[in-house]
């Protein structure tokens, strides 16, 4: 079943302080995860501009992760509150339109904490292989 | 804008990478993308000889951009930097695509490896393109140091730092130097009197010249960066004889590097209320053992105990109280108490109960060993409860070799209690912005390559506030992380990160948001030109700024919303 095949594209903005490097400590501990992931790399989840996650979007990704610092850990003092401020109310807006908000996953994970990247990524795989593609990427298609 | 002309580079990291990714594939993939002139695949890029491979290449076909595919830019970002520096192009024109740890290394499935490497690649040589050359500042190194506590490590830092020729500034929370130490009676394995060790080590830091010892005393805020922290220091009651005032003075430090050596605290065993603990009198920790054996006396009113049992991992390897984690010194602070005791008692039984022997490190097996051929008891066990037994206790528990029910009375019993995280860590974590891994001690940048460096380049970490460590690792630990800070004072000057915010004034239009939504107070309103403007000396890069602006007319240079779009409209090519 062409379904069960799908195989979604994740776009992830990882902060360069905590979940960027738990993704690398991933890495050197050869934590196995599917590669539907790809990394952007910014200094500070408090730096993801909605348009950001909204570009992913329309232009086909799946889902898109934004990875910060646990809350009262963050490396700018407050960039992770920032980001979660931001991302909820793009949440809202897009469900408003009724859009499937949950596409957006926001997650605090430590620069020591391979195993959670790991499952998160595992996780939101299945979570939008189960929601099947990103209808906006048909719509924008020519 | 000129057409740039960008060389992508893929290393092989011996077969790190080239075992999951074609690599070959790979470059060939990469000619082909916009804006890219050359690429070539390479064994290893970090090499002297990967490094001269780009530097003839940006001279030869006028390359003005660079991007590496290989290891994390948290890696090895500085290292091509400096190789594209000495090519005569700006630092900041070299991106890395992260092929080892975030594709190589987690997907075993060679062709999709290889896939998403190519979208990786695509989304670096996006960037690239968008590159801007930064202006690099460079920064006058304060020389010297702040160590935070004056326990073992802090006095080792604190001497390391002052002998070769720094400023040192020793910040003691408590009255007195020496931290934990001062309550121990003897070392392992060598069985030295711990004090004597330990008096020759303070009178060393408090006569050194270079030295300032600061005792009551408590940081307050750190702010600024390496080569120029400022320390503030709040002293309480510093001249309480004369009835005066209790007067909470406070100064300000400015240092080049920060060492934080804060320590551990032990492990309460009121937490595991099963063992009694704080109910018998009988029931003592080794840290009131290792006391009661500096003190020459044993307590319980003279009468010698008979039998003895200490019990080893209270609060390590203990997943109920959330410390899963070795605390790496009990086995030989055990083995080390039940010898002297051995030696004080040669008729009382002692017993160690146990699950795992750990005794590591050089001497230590031979001590335990010795200590067994002295008539010490091993018994693997797992001991449940304790109980009061007239005017013993009784042990309860199991034998985890015979798999047979334990019921023992016993005059004394010592818990062997482990190290846990300091409970200042988490006030500390945010001060100095570092990490902490889950069991509460602060992490340091690679567990194997920088052990004593953190996330916040100029803060170093020193002993037990980074994991459990005994004398002998501490003291190591804490001189790496003397020599670590002194790299930049002896250095003189840092390049301080050039990818700080910037305005575009002819789009600013003076709201002030990005003054709200900074926390260091970098953005600011110019009266006279009524424009936002920015401190780049005040600016981390955080880049909070650019999201609020309306106008888009702050941006954080080297991650502006063009280079970003760019790399999400590769990746989703």
């Amino acid at each position: 079943m062409s379904e069960c095949q799908f195989d979604p594209t994740i776009i992830a903005f990882l902060c360069n302080w905590c979940t960027y490097t738990g993704a690398d400590l991933a890495g050197t501990s050869r934590i196995q995860y599917p590669p539907n992931v790809r990394i952007i790399r910014l200094m500070c989840s408090g730096s993801v501009d909605p348009t950001y996650v909204l570009k992913a979007l329309l232009d086909g990704a799946d889902g898109v992760l934004i990875g910060g610092c646990h809350p009262g850990d963050c490396h700018y003092e407050s960039g992770n509150y920032k980001a979660r401020r931001r991302i909820i109310a793009l949440k809202e807006i897009l469900q408003a339109a009724g859009y499937d908000e949950d596409r957006i996953w926001v997650r605090w994970i430590s620069a020591s904490e391979g195993q959670r990247f790991a499952d998160t990524v595992t996780q939101m795989t299945q979570a939008m292989r189960d929601k099947g593609p990103n209808p906006l990427r048909r719509e924008w298609e020519v | 804008m000129s057409l740039s002309r960008v060389g992508v580079y893929v290393c092989h990291c011996g077969t790190n990478i080239a075992a999951n990714v074609d690599v070959a594939r790979l470059a060939e993939f990469a000619r082909s993308l916009p804006g890219a002139v050359l690429a070539r695949d390479y064994p290893y890029m970090c090499s002297d000889r990967g490094q001269a491979l780009i530097r003839e290449d940006v001279s030869e076909q006028a390359l003005d951009r660079v991007v590496v595919a290989a290891c994390s830019p948290r890696m090895h970002e500085p290292t091509f930097r400096d190789a594209v520096r000495q090519a005569g192009l700006n630092p900041y024109m070299v991106e890395m695509a992260n092929i080892r740890e975030q594709c190589a290394w987690v997907h075993d499935d060679r062709a999709r490896a290889t896939e998403k490497a190519t979208r990786l690649v695509a989304s670096a040589v996006a960037r690239a393109v968008l590159l801007e050359p930064l202006e690099e500042r460079q920064v006058d190194v304060e020389p010297g140091v702040v160590v935070i506590g004056g326990g073992i490590a802090g006095l080792a830092a604190t001497l390391t730092v002052a002998e070769a020729g720094y400023s040192a500034y020793l910040v003691e929370r408590s009255g007195s130097l020496g931290g934990r130490v001062r309550e121990l009676d003897r070392t392992y394995p060598t069985l030295d009197k711990v004090q004597v060790v330990l008096r020759e080590l303070v009178s060393r830091v408090a006569a050194h010249p270079n030295v300032t010892i600061l005792l009551r005393s408590s940081v307050t805020s750190v702010d600024g960066c390496v080569g120029d922290f400022t320390v503030e220091v709040k002293t309480r009651g510093a001249n309480l004889g004369e009835g005066v005032d209790a007067s909470r003075d406070s100064q300000t430090l400015v240092v080049g590097s920060v060492i934080v050596a804060t320590g551990f605290d032990p492990f309460d065993p009121r937490r595991k209320p099963e063992l009694g603990y704080g109910q018998y009198p009988s029931v003592i920790t080794t840290l009131e053992l290792e006391q009661r054996l500096a003190a020459g006396d044993l307590g319980d009113n003279g009468a010698a105990p008979r039998r003895v049992a200490f019990l080893q991992c209270v609060g390590s390897r203990d997943v109920q109280v959330g410390n899963p984690y070795c605390s790496r010194v009990c086995c030989m602070v055990v083995a080390k108490q039940a010898r002297q005791l051995r030696g004080l008692m040669p008729d009382a039984e002692i017993t160690v109960y146990y699950s795992d022997v750990r005794t590591f490190g050089k001497g230590a097996e031979e001590f335990y060993d010795e200590t067994r051929a002295q008539g010490v008891l091993y018994r693997r066990a797992s001991v449940s409860e304790i109980v009061r037994s007239q005017n013993r206790v009784r042990l309860v528990g199991e034998d985890t070799l015979l798999s047979r029910a334990i019921g023992v009375e016993v005059d004394l019993v010592v818990l062997a209690t482990g190290m846990e995280a300091g409970a200042d860590s988490a006030s500390l974590s945010a001060m100095l912005r570092l990490q902490r891994s889950p069991d509460g001690f602060f992490l340091e940048a690679h567990p194997k390559l920088r052990p004593v460096d953190t996330a916040t380049a100029g803060v170093y970490l020193a002993g037990c506030c980074q994991g459990p460590k005994g004398i002998a690792d501490t003291i190591a630990h804490a001189k790496a992380a003397a020599s670590s800070a002194l790299i930049p004072l002896l250095r003189g000057s840092v390049q301080a990160d050039a990818a700080t915010a910037i305005v575009n004034p002819a789009l600013c239009a003076n709201c002030g948001l990005c003054v709200e939504e900074c926390p260091y107070g970098a953005p600011a309103l110019d009266p006279f030109r009524g424009v936002a403007t920015v401190n780049a000396l005040l600016c981390q890069g955080c880049g909070a700024c650019a999201v609020v602006c309306p106008a888009k007319a702050i941006s954080l240079q080297h991650a502006t919303a063009c280079q970003v779009l760019a790399q999400v409209d590769a990746l989703m090519a």
